[in-house]
């Protein structure tokens, strides 16, 4: 069964300056890369809600700009229902097919609307430029839409500085949808958001994954909420995948010592059980030219053996879809997570 | 539109200033439309009486060909805004696109079109003004053109500035998911949100481009005589000063600066009005 | 258990902000005391007033911000009442605050090193010669890496996390009885936020300093506070030691709260969420009780004016409590 998007070994530098030297094009060496993101390969099947967490400076955006196809891979494959999407060049992505199968729904709705649209114009834009609809056909399937969202149809006529968080993230959600794509990205959609209206934008994009038949690669920095809604998860550090797996494997069992050290920081929900947790020291390795025999996290992680900095480790499988790159991943040890003792009375 | 409408009567509420120059320009735009015709005295017409003071025939004075100095200023008033207009209009055109691809674009339309603004600038912007003018010949499209031209780079400037920023907004990206290609971004999402800003531009420059225009007239490189011009006015009577005949030059110069300053008021009051933000 | 005094104690504070779009009664009788090394939670969705609340106390509030009522003691000294001289001699010594964007909260054209200085100086009765060491012991303190080096670094070349390690510098440099920390990990990473609230707490047990955390982060706050203020609306609804307000909540609005977060064990249909939205505020007329309208267990005593219910640790606001 052919995964819905299959990404093999994709990368992406960028030139930066090199150190000590200038821009000038006949002055000091060649320019230093930076390794965005390095030998990324993952897949996402029909139907799957993938997660993506990792820190700032992980290479999460760059992933993302990738797949959306904003930017071009300086190598590696991006398959798209068996098609390489990397094929046609991000500028005249516009114009194929395909632009409409992946869409994104972005994390500050203040910012990814234009303020001087109603929130009908902007749920009607990829509607209009990608399935060439309009007239009365265009103000069905936008009302549709709206409906599909919870968003009151009165509300369409509004800016977005006359909406709410919560509203403005249902217009967002709308325009995502509105050309049926099969995979959509979705960048902290909930980021912003009041707990309480957060609750309500995942379940209504729970609803519409299983309504439209999507697949979902969800960006987040929250692990509470990838941990409710994500199928499977993939960690990220310094552009590369450190671990991938089934999200109740991962978040019980992480293999890696920074997936460990990630999920013990989030706040445990016992009262006063901050002590006793693994920490990180000190600061990331630098992407600019890393060497390409030293593991990502040396330096940082607790075990540090001569293998760390001899030998790049690999993603490798350590049982039932479970994969972890490290040379000596910590199988099967359960990550301790206190189960809260709270009555809730709602 | 309402919200619009009520800030609009908050600020002017507010700022008796602003309400003031809003009322000028208001007195100046009917004097534009409809002066001609309802002055006393054809503006053109010499008259048996040149020279006479201030009176209650001649309430600005006769100048030396006997012309009613209130009627020509009065009908000035068409021709100064209709050549301010114009070229303030073709500045904004040509400036604010290139400065939007400039900015948006960057890479060669950036460089070709920032050298350009450069040169321009490179001149004492009155001086080039001249130069085009004595160049290309007394009329008045050439006025029109030299003041443009000169205007150009502060709407190239601003609108470059303003697409820089825009071009990062989450939402310009979003349009690029939804099927919009580059150009279509550019008139379609920055055009229409650097707008406010422009306008503010607009009514600022408009004082200098009538300042630009009676410059010119000034020292015999624009309109020419019998046309009634502010500053042709202010040249002709120029000479009678050490006369003692100071109503032919002092009237067309207070009325220019009412009109210059009226202007400035309104791109103060204009700019409060469309961004909080930038409030002085 | 109560504290005999406690360092901080606010009773009935009102606070209004004049709009153009009318009166904005942002803080209505909002109540609440900070013993002496006590570390409590002010929680609260946004627009709930916490941040208003904080800076009330410091005396920092919009110029279009009138405090209408209530008194802040701190010590003998009503904070609302006292001059903006007493104020500024307060700020910074006795009670500090760090601030929720760490790089915006710096001025960016000084090294941080002389940033931290200005406050030993200015509140430390440091001499402007030794200034510059203390303040690289204090940049060790944070646990910033070669502190020597850095205190000659500008805010832009240091990462979040740094920033806000620097900014702790500034706010424990002279050693503060209360620490006020508005969202102090909001923008930071998830590893960068343990490690920044670890080093608080820890400072802050070392001097024996009372800090006030406001933060929408429930999970936070019940992990490094003892007691927990919730607030809605501008106003107080519940206070309770913490371990207690989980397991107990007595509002609504708190149980509401605490079914809607996101936590181990919990699948996605079953978190509960809360209908309505924020009530506006600048309408005339308002409920008594601002969560009436979104309330479940609404009835008719609901509309007569708010009590409080409890007293010592543990205090409700409402007639008809879980």
């Amino acid at each position: 069964m052919t995964p819905l998007l299959e990404v093999t070994n994709l990368a992406r530098h960028f030139a930066v300056p090199a150190k000590g030297g200038s821009k000038l094009p006949f002055m000091g060496g060649a320019p230093s890369q930076l390794h965005a993101v390095d030998q990324v390969s993952f897949t996402i099947a029909e139907g799957e809600t993938v997660g993506l967490v990792g820190e700032s400076g992980c290479g999460k955006s760059t992933l993302v700009r990738l797949l959306n196809r904003l930017i071009d891979p300086t190598a590696g494959v991006i398959q798209f229902q068996g098609k390489d999407l990397a094929e046609v060049p991000a500028r005249r992505f516009v114009h194929t097919d395909q632009r409409a199968h992946i869409q994104m729904v972005f994390q500050d709705a203040n910012d990814s609307l234009n303020p001087r649209y109603t929130a009908a114009d902007a749920i009607a834009d990829p509607a209009r430029r990608l399935k060439g609809l309009r007239g009365a056909a265009l103000k069905e399937r936008v009302h549709a839409l709206a409906d599909m969202c919870g968003l009151p149809r009165e509300l369409l006529s509004r800016f977005p500085h006359q909406l709410s968080g919560g509203q403005k993230a249902r217009v967002g959600i709308a325009r995502a949808i509105a050309v049926e794509p099969k995979l959509l990205i979705l960048d902290e959609p909930t980021a912003a958001l009041d707990v309480s209206v957060q609750v309500v934008i995942l379940q209504l994009l729970d609803d519409l994954k299983n309504k439209l038949g999507m697949s979902y690669l969800f960006v987040s920095h929250d692990l509470n909420v990838v941990r409710l809604i994500c199928d499977r998860v993939l960690v990220m550090y310094l552009g590369k995948i450190v671990e991938s797996g089934p999200t109740a494997r991962v978040f019980r069992a992480p293999a890696h010592p920074y997936t460990r050290a990630l999920l013990s920081a989030i706040p445990s929900f016992e009262p006063g059980a901050h002590g006793g947790r693994q920490r990180v020291a000190g600061e990331p390795r630098s992407p600019i030219d890393p060497d390409p025999k030293v593991c990502r996290f040396y330096g940082r992680c607790p075990k540090g053996e001569v293998r760390c900095h001899s030998e790049m480790p690999a993603l490798t499988e350590i049982g039932r879809g479970h994969r972890v790159t490290c040379h000596f991943p910590e199988t099967g040890a359960v990550l301790h997570v206190p189960q809260p003792n709270l009555k809730i009375v709602a | 539109m309402k919200s619009a409408l009520a800030h609009a009567r908050y600020v002017l509420g507010d700022n008796v200033v602003t309400a003031f120059a809003f009322g000028m320009f208001a007195l100046f735009l009917v004097m534009a439309a409809v002066g001609p015709w309802i002055v006393p005295y054809d503006p053109l017409a010499n008259g048996p009486n040149p020279l006479e003071p201030p009176s209650s025939r001649h309430w600005f004075g006769t100048d030396q060909t006997g012309r009613d100095i209130f009627s020509r200023v009065v009908a000035a008033t068409q021709l100064d805004f209709a050549i301010a207009f114009a070229s303030v209009a073709l500045a904004f055109g040509a400036g604010t696109l290139a400065g939007i691809a400039a900015g948006f674009f960057g890479g060669w339309w950036e460089r070709i079109i920032g050298r350009m603004v450069d040169t321009i600038m490179a001149f004492p912007l009155f001086v080039l003004a001249m130069g085009i003018v004595a160049a290309m010949g007394n009329t008045i499209f050439n006025i029109v053109l030299a003041t443009g031209i000169i205007n150009f780079p502060i709407y190239a400037r601003v609108a470059r500035a303003e697409a820089n920023v825009i071009r990062n907004a989450g939402y310009i990206e979003a349009a690029r998911i939804a099927g919009y290609g580059e150009t279509r971004i550019l008139f379609t999402q920055i055009l229409p949100n650097i707008m406010p800003i422009m306008v503010v531009q607009i009514s600022l420059t408009m004082g200098y481009a009538i300042l630009n225009a009676a410059g010119l007239s000034f020292i015999g490189l624009g309109v020419r005589p019998p046309t009634a011009e502010w500053g042709i006015m202010v040249s002709d009577g120029a000479n009678f000063i050490q006369n003692g005949q100071w109503w032919i030059a002092a009237f067309p110069g207070l009325v220019l600066m009412l009109a210059v300053f009226c202007f400035n008021l309104l791109g103060d009051g204009l700019r409060d009005m469309i961004d909080p933000r930038r409030r002085t | 258990m109560t504290p005999a005094a406690p360092l901080l104690e606010v009773k009935n504070l009102n606070v209004e902000f004049r709009t153009r779009a009318g009166t904005v009664k942002a803080l209505e009788r909002v109540g609440f005391s900070i013993g002496k090394g006590e570390a409590v939670a002010v929680v609260g969705e946004s627009g709930s007033g916490k941040s208003v609340t904080a800076y009330a106390v410091m005396g920092i509030l919009d110029r279009a911000a009138r405090v209408t009522g209530g008194k802040v003691a701190f010590g003998d000294l009503d904070l609302l009442q006292a001059s903006e001289t007493d104020l500024a001699d307060i700020r910074g010594r006795e009670i500090s605050m760090i601030f929720q964007n760490p790089r915006a909260a710096l001025n960016p054209i000084r090294r941080v090193g002389d940033q931290i200085a200005d406050v030993l100086i200015r509140h430390g009765n440091v001499k402007r010669a030794d200034a510059p060491a203390k303040a690289v012991q204090l940049l060790a303190t944070v646990g910033i890496p070669d502190p020597a080096r850095r205190a000659g670094a500008y805010p832009f070349e240091l990462s979040g996390g740094m920033c806000q390690r620097v900014m702790i510098a500034i706010a424990l440099a002279c050693d503060p009885q209360l620490l006020i920390a508005d969202e102090p990990t909001t923008g930071l990473d998830v590893t960068t936020q343990a490690v920044i609230m670890d080093l608080v707490m820890e400072l802050g047990r070392r001097r024996g300093m009372a800090m006030m955390l406001i933060t929408h982060d429930l999970g936070m706050a019940l992990e490094y506070c003892n007691r927990v203020v919730v607030m809605h609306a501008g106003h107080v609804v519940e206070t309770a030691p913490t371990a207690e307000l989980f397991r107990r909540p007595r509002h609504p609005y708190t149980a509401k709260l605490i079914a809607a977060t996101p936590r181990p064990g919990t699948a996605l249909r079953a978190l509960a969420s809360i209908p309505g939205a924020m009530p506006n505020l600048r309408n005339v007329s308002i409920p008594p009780c601002r969560y009436s309208p979104r309330c479940e267990r609404f009835g008719s005593d609901c509309e007569r004016p708010l009590p409080h219910f409890g007293e010592g640790g543990r205090m409700v606001s409402c007639w008809n409590p879980v």
